[in-house]
């Protein structure tokens, strides 16, 4: 099959050949210039870069700082209040699960469907997925009355016999947000194990010591491969039912009270339909931004900005179908809180929040039918923040728009948020491209290994006087 | 109508606290009297006037009608300590149970403060110790031995005045004797002047409490969300003020 796989001088495509230029696997490029071509921008670390990582380091120690203040002084340092007992750390947290959504969709989903447009981006998705969980890991602890107690909700024998109670949702958080942060941990090393070789072999120095340990003493033989692919195609697998119920199980933090709107059996699967928009939209905002500070213009190219930007539509269309079953049923029941809220919503306080939720997560559903729109890295990045603009507004008024009304009028009451909590929230964005920006520098971005197997696929053959791209199938 | 049949089923009593809205005259003894009893801090006018108020009960005040025909409407709230309680299953360290007396007993020790079980609950008469309490020069000379004084970042709520139920008990048992109707007030009950609050156990069918439960006047907040209340209201007629 590989024979004659890269064309030389000699068989230039015809220009006929012209609309498989975008595509990657087509490249004429040889192994040793993939290795460099990824290689390199991780190694040159111009000022820029170091500049960025001060100046995230700067946020997240300013965080950092925030959230001492809040352990030392208590929650009422936050705007929080009664009835309003969840705000900004909660709505951030369901926001970073959300991204964290999108890592294993496109990386096990796609893998699984063996749709060849992944390949260059799964990494990037994996990582974000990681660190994202990272983050929303962190909420769970910052918006504790007595963070230093956190360890009372992990079960462990304890000689007070005490137990922590399984019919909590947050305990169920508890357990899907760390099964989901091992396994996806875990999904990313696997696939990371033979890039980490490559890099061994072709650096020097700390980072040729680092490898050697990370690599596990990769060599590449058919055994070691085998086991690979067989390790990768068992946690895509697993990692799918994971990443639907984490996202159910964040929703049902809301769903099982009998708070007014919240008490939604819809609210799971939108949800999670809500997480995959948002995830999908970062990571395309994510990719355009690393392609252009990596230079990764080679790897990173049209065919994929346009596949990943058509998910993200087809999420956006789905997200629309769902918030308007639960707006529509709520809105036709008519009960006198529900009522309450959503005119809040509609034409109360909460109604700039509302409109701006609707028109970003609208909008771009819209500009992501335009082709120009999929493939323009600058059009895209606008669409995409947009999307992500709308979710965390979405969840916002979640979160926050709900629980200001409840049942009894007396017990309404407003939010404000504080520099406290607004702190901690811009610490968590700083920490995230923080470990991300340091992570594309200490890992290959780009999943060599996958990319050079997605060639493998992809030979150019003469029939007649035509170059022909011809595929084959692979395992 | 107070109770539900598994309730009643129970031998042991459940405690259950009478509000006349026909008597009550908004007079606030009951709040003053809580906060004494149970070491309840003062949040201040700044935070209370956020929502940041300790109060284990509380008069609710709601006007009804336009000037000049204004009526204001009383409705003291405490926890009702339901006997489907939305506040115990989502706590995750048991910090909230169900105890065998029906009470929604709240460990301070071992609440970790997430704040889920204010957010569950429908009354929204749990409150959070949002700072480190403090109480101003003569009050702490007169904190209840009785009562824990809680510390930062954990919710709190009414008990019943559970030390007093426990007090009556134990010295009806040094008697040799069940405690008599009556016998046990929490504060509310014992300041409340027009005796617009009546406690007892609503097991026992002779009590003050379980007759008045049976009254046709009798209603409980938000029954259809079937928390299943201890707190059972008299409707009231027309209040004027």
């Amino acid at each position: 099959m590989s024979e004659g796989r890269r064309p030389t001088e000699a068989d230039q495509p015809p220009a006929s050949a012209g609309e498989y230029d975008e595509r990657l696997l087509l490249a004429e490029r040889t192994d040793a210039e993939i290795n460099q071509a990824v290689l390199q921008p991780m190694i040159q670390t111009g000022r820029g870069f170091w500049a960025l990582v001060a100046g995230l380091g700067g946020l997240v120690a300013w965080g950092l700082f925030a959230w001492g203040y809040l352990v030392y002084w208590g929650i009422g340092v936050t705007g929080k209040n009664r009835p309003v007992y969840w705000t900004l750390f909660i709505t951030t947290f369901v926001f970073w699960i959300g991204i964290s959504h999108a890592g294993t969709m496109i990386s096990a989903v796609l893998r699984l469907l063996k749709a060849d447009w992944r390949r260059p981006i799964t990494r990037g998705a994996e990582a974000m997925t990681a660190f994202a969980l990272l983050m929303a890991a962190l909420y769970p602890l910052i918006h504790l009355g007595r963070v230093w107690k956190f360890y009372w909700m992990i079960p462990y024998p304890n000689n007070r016999f005490m137990w922590p109670n399984f019919q909590s949702p947050l305990m169920w958080d508890l357990v899907a947000i760390s099964t989901y942060l091992i396994g996806s941990s875990l999904y990313l090393y696997l696939a990371l194990i033979p890039d980490l070789a490559m890099a061994r072999d072709h650096t020097g120095s700390w980072r040729n010591r680092l490898y050697r340990g990370l690599a596990l003493g990769w060599r590449g033989t058919e055994a070691e491969w085998h086991k690979l692919h067989r390790a990768l195609g068992i946690f895509s697998v697993a990692i799918i039912p994971i990443f639907l119920s984490v996202h159910s199980i964040v929703s049902w933090d809301f769903a099982v009270t009998i708070q007014p709107r919240w008490h939604s059996t819809i609210f799971a699967p939108y949800f999670v339909v809500g997480a995959i928009y948002s995830g999908l939209a970062a990571l395309a905002t994510i990719l355009v931004i690393v392609r252009r500070a990596m230079r990764l213009q080679e790897f990173l190219r049209a065919e994929h900005f346009d596949a990943l930007a058509k998910l993200v539509m087809i999420a956006g269309l789905f997200w629309t179908y769902f918030w308007f079953s639960g707006f529509l049923v709520e809105w036709y029941g008519n009960e006198p809180v529900t009522r309450e809220l959503i005119q809040e919503e509609v034409s109360g306080r909460l109604a700039p929040l509302f409109y701006l939720q609707m028109a970003a997560n609208l909008i771009p559903i819209g500009l992501l039918v335009s082709r120009k729109v999929r493939t323009t890295p600058r059009l895209l990045l606008t669409a995409t923040l947009l999307v992500n603009v709308g979710m965390y507004t979405e969840r916002l008024l979640i979160v926050v728009g709900t629980l200001q009304r409840n049942d009894l009028p007396f017990n309404w009451g407003t939010y404000r948020p504080t520099w406290v909590e607004v702190s901690i929230v811009v610490m968590t964005f700083a920490g995230f491209a923080l470990l991300y920006t340091l992570f594309s520098r200490i890992v290959p971005y780009v999943p060599v290994w996958e990319i050079k197997e997605g060639r493998l696929r992809y030979t150019l053959r003469r029939i007649g006087r035509l170059l022909v791209p011809t595929a084959a199938e692979i395992e | 109508m107070a109770q539900d049949a598994n309730h009643l089923a129970e031998s042991g009593p459940r405690w259950g606290l009478i509000v006349d809205l026909d008597r009550c005259t908004g007079c606030q003894a009951c709040v003053v009297a809580c906060h004494a009893e149970n070491n309840v801090p003062v949040a201040g006018e700044k935070q209370a006037a956020y929502g940041r108020w300790l109060h284990w009960i509380i008069i609710q005040r709601f006007w009804e009608g336009e000037y000049p025909n204004v009526k204001a409407r009383f409705m003291p709230l405490m926890c009702q300590q339901c006997g489907e309680a939305p506040c115990e299953p989502v706590c995750p360290v048991y910090a909230t149970y169900h105890n065998p007396e029906g009470l929604n007993a709240q460990i301070y020790n071992r609440c970790i403060g997430t704040r889920f079980c204010g957010n569950a609950c429908p009354y929204k008469v749990r409150t959070f110790n949002w700072f480190r309490p403090e109480f101003s020069e003569p009050l702490t000379e007169q904190l209840n031995p009785d009562v824990t004084v809680r510390s930062r970042g954990i919710m709190e709520k009414c008990t019943f005045c559970i030390q007093r139920i426990r007090r009556a008990q134990l010295d009806a048992r040094a008697q040799g004797r069940e405690p008599a109707d009556g016998e046990i007030q929490p504060a509310c009950v014992q300041t409340c002047p027009p005796g617009a609050l009546i406690f007892g156990d609503l097991n026992d069918p002779d009590s003050r409490a379980s007759q008045l439960a049976r009254s046709h006047r009798a209603f409980r907040l938000l029954e259809e969300l079937g928390t299943d209340p201890a707190a059972i209201y008299l409707k009231g007629g027309e209040t004027n003020v």
